[in-house]
């Protein structure tokens, strides 16, 4: 099977600190992983490490390779690999224009300018985020003006409308109730179909509905990887049990 | 033991009065010159060259003068000040040469304005051969004006959310197109409003237009920036202090205009910040 993303003894620090140690993980096209873990497990890290985001933070340092479609990103531009590899933060952030523009920034800043292409861009992206029929209408007013879940899902067909091959989800849901949840969930499914999907989530619920694969992140170390319905019913490692029994974290 | 309601009530009491002490100063002095000038200004006063050893006629020559400086600062500040500030705040990697330019740039702000007046002297009247002349007087006033553009125009751009970058950049944008679309457009307002008032500042200056601008009396207005110009706080001193038996009514009309002058530009600044704000959305 091919391989989509491919870390080799990734490890990154801030500062001295070492927040992910030796990680050797490969992604499938097309699939969603799964990463869950407590808090500061490197998950996030892990997350912003694909497509170098991490570097915006000056302390920060990173050893190991990672390969993207067999590529070094390292070779890569940061721009050309960030319109590669998307990313959904943990709370919705929206910039302070309408919806439309919203949606159109990405294509626009990678030299996108036709207005039916764009149009068409938007549209796409709205209705594969499932977020279309809610918005149609008033595509122009303010995004600012949506309800949190919708302004998540406005992210999501941000991130869409870049036409990204995958999409990096950094715990999306830990702000929003349960309806918008099921519908975010719900887009993840179908959009499953286009892209190669990583969700980071606390909600190992959330995990367990969703994924395909999972993995379990523990103080930086990569403690287990296994198809969801295995890493839940019989996990090799005695940690990982604890964790989703609930017994720590 | 008094209530708490009644010491909350002192409290705020205390508070105003003292509030009331600091405006009191402001509205007096604008009071007491305008009192002082009312019958002066006319519109002869404010269109006719000065007559008489300045002692009748009017300040046309200053307040054109002025308005010179005002634009000639504009235009050699706003866009050396604005873009240095985006470079400081966006690109300029935090290490000790960084912090020392912002130091740097903080304390050039408490210089008082007389040093600026020589340094101006020296350097484009004297070394670059400008003499005394616009150029060499808008020059000075813009470098007084830099560190007040610079620290109002970083202060917009760190009041603009990070949140803004991290989304552009993570949709692939580039450094520059972030600043261009998702910063700047955000900043605009608190750049303009702290620039004008820089501005503002500038044109009521008198030390640093002293020795490279300021004419005593110009019987015609200047016709290229390397010529003299007469210009209203210069005058003001003037006529203050260097010509005996002047009707103080002059003076206080002079300084009258002048603030004026300058509460118009702070206007703009005002209007700026209102329709902007409007616009503001997060």
């Amino acid at each position: 099977m091919q391989i989509i993303i491919e870390t080799k003894n990734l490890s990154a620090y801030f500062d001295n600190n070492c927040v992910l140690k030796n990680l050797n993980i490969e992604v499938f096209p097309k699939e969603i992983l799964g990463i869950i873990g407590p808090a500061n497990s490197g998950k996030t890290t892990f997350l912003c490490a694909l497509n170098r985001l991490n570097y915006l933070k000056p302390n920060y340092f990173q050893e190991g390779e990672i390969y993207f479609l067999g590529k070094n990103i390292a070779e890569l531009s940061d721009n050309e690999l960030r319109k590669k590899i998307g990313i959904i933060f943990a709370l919705p952030q929206v910039l302070p224009m309408s919806i439309y523009n919203n949606i159109a920034y990405g294509p626009k800043v990678h030299g996108i300018r036709k207005k039916s292409i764009l149009d068409e861009l938007v549209e796409i992206s709205l209705k594969r985020a499932y977020l279309w029929d809610e918005v149609k209408d008033r595509l122009h007013s303010p995004a600012l003006k949506l309800s949190g879940g919708q302004q998540q899902r406005l992210c999501i067909a941000r991130t869409l409308a870049v036409q990204p091959d995958i999409i990096l989800y950094d715990e999306p849901c830990s702000g929003l109730d349960p309806i918008s949840t099921a519908k975010i969930e719900e887009a993840m499914q179908e959009l499953k179909q286009h892209y190669t999907q990583i969700l980071v989530t606390n909600n190992t619920k959330q995990a367990a509905r969703v994924t395909e694969r999972c993995s379990f992140f523990l103080m930086g170390e990569l403690i287990e990887i296994d198809k969801t319905s295995t890493l839940f019913t019989s996990p090799k490692d005695k940690r990982t049990d604890d964790y989703i029994r609930g017994k720590f974290g | 033991m008094k209530s708490p309601t009644t010491r909350e009530k002192v409290a705020f009491i205390i508070l105003g009065i003292i509030t009331f002490f600091v405006i009191l100063p402001i509205f007096l002095t604008i009071f007491y010159v305008a009192k002082n000038s009312i019958g002066t200004i006319t519109w002869e006063f404010i269109s006719q060259y000065p007559r008489n050893g300045m002692k009748e006629g009017g300040i046309l020559p200053a307040i054109i003068g002025t308005i010179y400086l005002i634009v000639g600062t504009m235009i050699f500040s706003l866009p050396v000040g604005i873009l240095s500030a985006i470079y400081l705040v966006e690109y300029a990697k935090d290490n000790f040469f960084t912090r020392l330019i912002k130091l740097s740039i903080v304390n050039l702000s408490g210089i008082p304005s007389i040093v600026y007046g020589l340094f101006g002297f020296a350097l484009f009247v004297i070394f670059m051969q400008f003499g005394t002349s616009i150029l060499a007087g808008s020059l000075t006033l813009a470098i007084m004006s830099l560190p007040v553009i610079v620290t109002a125009t970083k202060e917009a751009l760190e009041a603009v959310p990070y949140s803004f970058r991290e989304i552009s950049l993570s949709l692939g944008a580039t450094k520059w197109q972030t600043i261009r679309y998702c910063v700047l457009p955000y900043a605009l307002p608190g750049i303009l409003t702290g620039t004008v008032l820089s501005l503002s500042r500038a044109a009521g200056e008198t030390a640093p237009i002293l020795f490279t601008v300021a004419a005593f009396y110009l019987p015609r207005l200047p016709r290229s920036i390397f010529d003299q110009a007469m210009a209203l706080p210069y005058h003001l001193y003037v006529i203050s202090t260097q010509v005996p038996n002047m009707p103080l009514q002059i003076s206080f009309a002079t300084a009258f205009v002048l603030i004026i002058l300058v509460f118009l530009i702070n206007l703009i600044s005002i209007v700026l910040r209102v329709h902007f704000r409007k616009k503001k959305q997060w």
